[in-house]
């Protein structure tokens, strides 16, 4: 699906959301309520330039008290692999575009994460995964590193990573992958409406960080959520 | 403590917690007589390490209780798996929970590969534990003078610190220089050239453009000093001070955008010979950074 048609989707009540680039800002009519909506769409990589105008937007989003969830629509490349991001300090602007969603959230907006293309690397992490609950449609194909890149870095034949890859959901590139480690909450049925399928999710609260706890249920992470409750009662002891 | 000088960069997880803490204060937690290996690296017939490359516990400095955390550059690359990380979030949770300060020993090329899902999450529930555990009133101080430096994931979490430490060494980057050469070209990055990477990378230009905080020789009593310092500092994360950070990054595109090198960034601050500034010895250059330096107080 085009972001458009995403758009008409999850809000035919209206919205009013342009485009600047590769990047989304406007908000919608969703029930009775609005929601803020920011995009980084086309595939693209999300470099300093990227990131600091959406960070901007969600500051905005975080100072108004309208409590209005923002939902995040996502289709990004990795973060942008250039001498001139990593000069100028790219882990800085992908800290701080994650830190601004985190403070929104905790300003009360809930933040939701729609992919419904590619993210990866750095950038998926200061993006979607940013959000406090990340939801995907059939079809998004996250991933940490393609697997000829991994090859190379690992320095494990390809042959072999892709036999293994049938075994474990825990270092491939994929949307069921990420599902299964617990890093996407729910993928939408396209064949409904997404307006609907946002509201429903919008109607139950969240508490805290669920991500591991819903990977070891899904067999993806056996040990994380287990692991983080121990040390956490540990220390306070 | 002796009073033999001993090179952080050289030191290892458990001796950079040693050099920080308290004489005898530390009590890990999970430590490696529990054996809470890996459950990945198996699969790729790679060997697991007891404590799964970082070490995570409670301590005290000048007798007041922190968590510390220290990341082993020298098992697979400091990188962090689906253990390594969670080891972390539940000291970061802890933290958040009890109000106590952290102090996490970076040394990291990022998201283990052969557990990359694993590890890309563990990432994100890091930051989301580091930003929580400071919105809750505890200072999260970063140091960064390893091995493997602060990279990928690595360099994502130490942009949510309160303070950032580093040396010379430590190097702070998302991509790495082999992995941006591998996908873009040598002409764009070389990653042989080790001048040119560490005055892009670097902990002197990290210092100068305000990604790091405070710039200490390669030695742990430094490590040690300057942390204490930091955690004197005013704790907090609000909207304040991240309107602050997005007018702090702001300026610096509009200044340095088009700048081709780190040494024209350095000119552009005034210094006024920059291509002395990698030979300057520590204490030469952080007097000279303190002078010229773009500050990132209250805007990190």
């Amino acid at each position: 699906m085009t972001p458009a048609e995403i758009l008409d989707s999850l809000f035919p009540a209206g919205h009013a959301v342009t485009s600047e680039g590769d990047l989304l800002f406007g908000r919608a009519t969703l029930g009775d309520g609005m929601v803020h909506v920011i995009g980084a769409t086309g595939g693209a990589p999300i470099g300093i330039d990227q990131a600091i105008r959406l960070s901007a937007r969600v500051l905005e989003v975080a100072g108004s008290d309208d409590a209005a969830p923002l939902l995040f629509l996502v289709d990004t490349a990795s973060q942008r692999m250039s001498r001139r991001d990593e000069l100028l300090g790219l882990s800085e602007y992908l800290a701080h575009l994650a830190k601004t969603l985190l403070l929104a959230e905790a300003q009360g907006h809930r933040t939701i994460g729609l992919l419904y293309g590619g993210s990866a690397a750095g950038a998926f992490i200061a993006t979607a995964l940013a959000c406090g609950t990340l939801v995907a449609l059939p079809g998004a194909h996250p991933e940490v590193m393609d697997l000829p890149s991994m090859a190379r870095v690992t320095k494990l034949p390809i042959e072999l990573l892709e036999e293994k890859a049938k075994a474990t959901p825990v270092f491939a590139p994929g949307l069921d992958n990420l599902v299964r480690v617990g890093g996407i909450a729910e993928v939408w049925d396209v064949g409904r409406s997404l307006g609907d399928q946002l509201t429903a999710l919008l109607a139950h609260s969240r508490s805290g960080d669920d991500r591991a706890t819903v990977g070891a249920a899904r067999g993806g992470r056996p040990k994380a959520a287990a692991i983080a409750d121990e040390i956490l009662a540990t220390a306070q002891r | 403590m002796s009073n033999v000088r001993q090179s952080w960069y050289e030191a290892g997880a458990r001796e950079r917690i040693a050099a920080l803490v308290d004489a005898a204060s530390f009590a890990e937690f999970i430590g490696p007589e529990r054996r809470e290996i890996s459950p990945h690296l198996s699969i790729f017939d790679l060997p697991a390490q007891f404590d799964d490359g970082i070490v995570v516990g409670a301590a005290a400095i000048d007798g007041t209780p922190v968590l510390v955390a220290a990341q082993e550059g020298r098992f697979m690359g400091g990188a962090f798996g689906e253990v390594h990380g969670a080891k972390l979030t539940g000291l970061l949770r802890a933290a958040k929970a009890l109000g106590r300060d952290v102090v996490i020993a970076f040394d990291t090329g990022g998201v283990r590969l052969q557990e990359a899902n694993a590890g890309e999450i563990a990432i994100a529930e890091i930051m989301r534990a580091v930003a929580e555990a400071r919105m809750a009133g505890a200072r999260v101080v970063g140091l960064i003078g390893g091995r493997a430096g602060c990279y990928g994931g690595g360099g994502l979490i130490a942009g949510c610190c309160s303070t950032l430490i580093v040396s010379e060494q430590g190097r702070i980057s998302v991509s790495g220089p082999e992995v941006i050469e591998t996908n873009k070209g040598v002409e764009e990055f070389d990653s042989r050239d080790r001048g040119f990477v560490w005055r892009t990378m670097g902990g002197k230009h990290r210092t100068l453009i305000g990604g790091a905080d405070v710039f200490v020789d390669d030695d742990a009593t430094a490590f040690r000093e300057a942390a204490r310092a930091a955690l004197a500092r005013p704790a907090g994360l609000d909207a304040a001070m991240l309107s602050a950070e997005q007018a702090r990054l702001e300026r610096r595109i509009a200044r340095f955008g088009d700048a081709p090198d780190a040494t024209d960034i350095w000119r552009g601050l005034g210094i006024a010979d920059p291509q002395a500034i990698p030979d300057m010895p520590a204490a030469g250059f952080a007097d000279l950074a303190a002078q010229y330096r773009e500050s990132a107080d209250d805007a990190r």
